[in-house]
């Protein structure tokens, strides 16, 4: 397991850390089955306090990666693949957005984007 | 669970008033606290530790007020501040032997343990000691009693950016059991950043913020630009405008960011720049 907390990121500290732990386990990394450091071990760990390796960990457990389990802890659940693609079509979403949204800033118009997007599909 | 609870505090004194402190801190959290000079952080602190008599208000840690049993109390309390409270003439050995006959709860194994990984002198008097090797002997001294409750006044004033780290992570690992918790106050506000989880911001006697870091750090944009583009509707949400020759900066609530557009430039703030642009803001 690694974690590497960045200042300069864009992201708050308990979602560099949800980002990164959902990375490991979505490449195989950390995988289903193994337990997780504790909340305290952890927040101890990077140096961050304990209310933000709590939201990262709440976070995993919303979106299904973790379950914590008593007197386990927090354990790495199987890859659920549907969850999987709803993620990534918002991930795909996401991206789309603000692509689209640029272009109208831009002031671009629907034909130009359009184009832009098949040249780089063709890639 | 709340380990401490600090309801309604309030101190008057003839040219300051503290007024009306209210938090609660749930064990195993860390609280730092923070405010200009002379904003009452020390007062605060001093009232939990019982230093000076509350006026005013209520303390209580795992449930017990210092009126009630001060013993219990405070046997609970693990205290630092910047100046250091045993006598200069003293070596370690007094300082063990004082401890052993205070607190029942002293372990003078624990105690050894700290004076060697900290490579503390036994037999050099105190007023030998770097600064840095005299708050490393309070910190062993407190942390060698089984204490609940770790104050800390500036306490890491002075010392260098390594053993600052160190500090850091002694107290986490205080608070590692879930137990016990921890308030301090500091003027090196990136400490406060890493580690704690709530942070309570009060400046001439009254509070101005108390929320989880985290929660505060998202709440505010931190934004620069020209000030010829702040639109009305802009300036007032605006916090603690900042201006010079060039542009200006201030802090804006996070759900205000629609008002901004394109002319700004945003950044999340840090605790220090919370707390200067809320000062100037006077509110």
């Amino acid at each position: 397991m690694k974690i590497i907390i960045s200042n300069q990121s864009e992201l708050p500290i308990y979602a560099q850390i949800r980002e990164q732990l959902k990375e490991q386990i979505l490449n195989g990394q950390i995988p289903e089955g193994s337990t997780l450091p504790s909340i305290r071990q952890l927040a101890k760990e990077v140096g961050v306090s304990v209310i933000t390796t709590t939201r990262a960990y709440s976070d995993l457990e919303a979106e299904g990666f973790i379950a914590s389990m008593q007197g386990k802890g927090s354990v790495v659940l199987p890859i659920d693949n549907s969850l999987l693609k709803e993620q990534s079509l918002m991930r795909i979403e996401e991206g789309l957005t603000t692509a689209i949204e640029t272009a109208r800033t831009m002031g671009m118009s629907e034909e130009e984007l359009l184009e832009i997007f098949k040249n780089l599909l063709e890639r | 669970m709340e380990l401490l609870e600090v309801k309604n505090l309030s101190k008057h004194y003839k040219a300051f008033d503290l007024q009306n402190i209210n938090f609660t801190l749930p064990k195993g959290y860390i609280m730092g606290y923070v405010g200009p000079n002379g904003s009452g952080k020390s007062t605060t602190l001093n009232l939990i530790t019982n230093i000076c008599k509350s006026s005013e208000g209520e303390i209580r840690i795992n449930g017990i007020s210092c009126e009630e049993d001060a013993v219990a109390y405070k046997e609970q309390i693990g205290y630092i501040g910047d100046e250091f409270y045993f006598p200069d003439t003293f070596k370690v050995k007094n300082i063990r032997r004082v401890l052993k006959n205070f607190y029942p709860t002293f372990s003078e194994e624990k105690f050894d343990g700290y004076l060697n990984k900290w490579k503390l002198p036994e037999k050099k008097p105190i007023k030998d000691f770097s600064r840095g090797m005299k708050v490393m002997l309070m910190f062993a001294s407190v942390l060698s009693r089984d204490t609940k409750l770790l104050v800390l006044d500036e306490a890491t004033n002075g010392l260098d950016p390594v053993m600052r780290t160190e500090i850091l992570e002694l107290l986490q690992e205080y608070v590692m059991d879930g137990e016990r918790s921890v308030i301090f106050s500091t003027h090196i506000l990136s400490d406060l950043e890493q580690i704690a989880d709530y942070i309570y911001f009060i400046h001439q006697g009254r509070t101005v913020l108390y929320d989880a870091k985290d929660e505060l750090i998202e709440n505010y944009l931190l934004i620069k630009g020209e000030r010829s583009a702040v639109s009305g509707e802009l300036k007032k949400e605006l916090i603690g405008v900042i201006d010079n020759a060039y542009g200006f900066e201030a802090l804006l609530p996070s759900d205000k960011a629609g008002l901004l557009g394109s002319d700004f430039h945003y950044e999340k703030p840090n605790i220090d720049q919370i707390v200067v642009h809320y000062i100037k803001d006077g509110r």
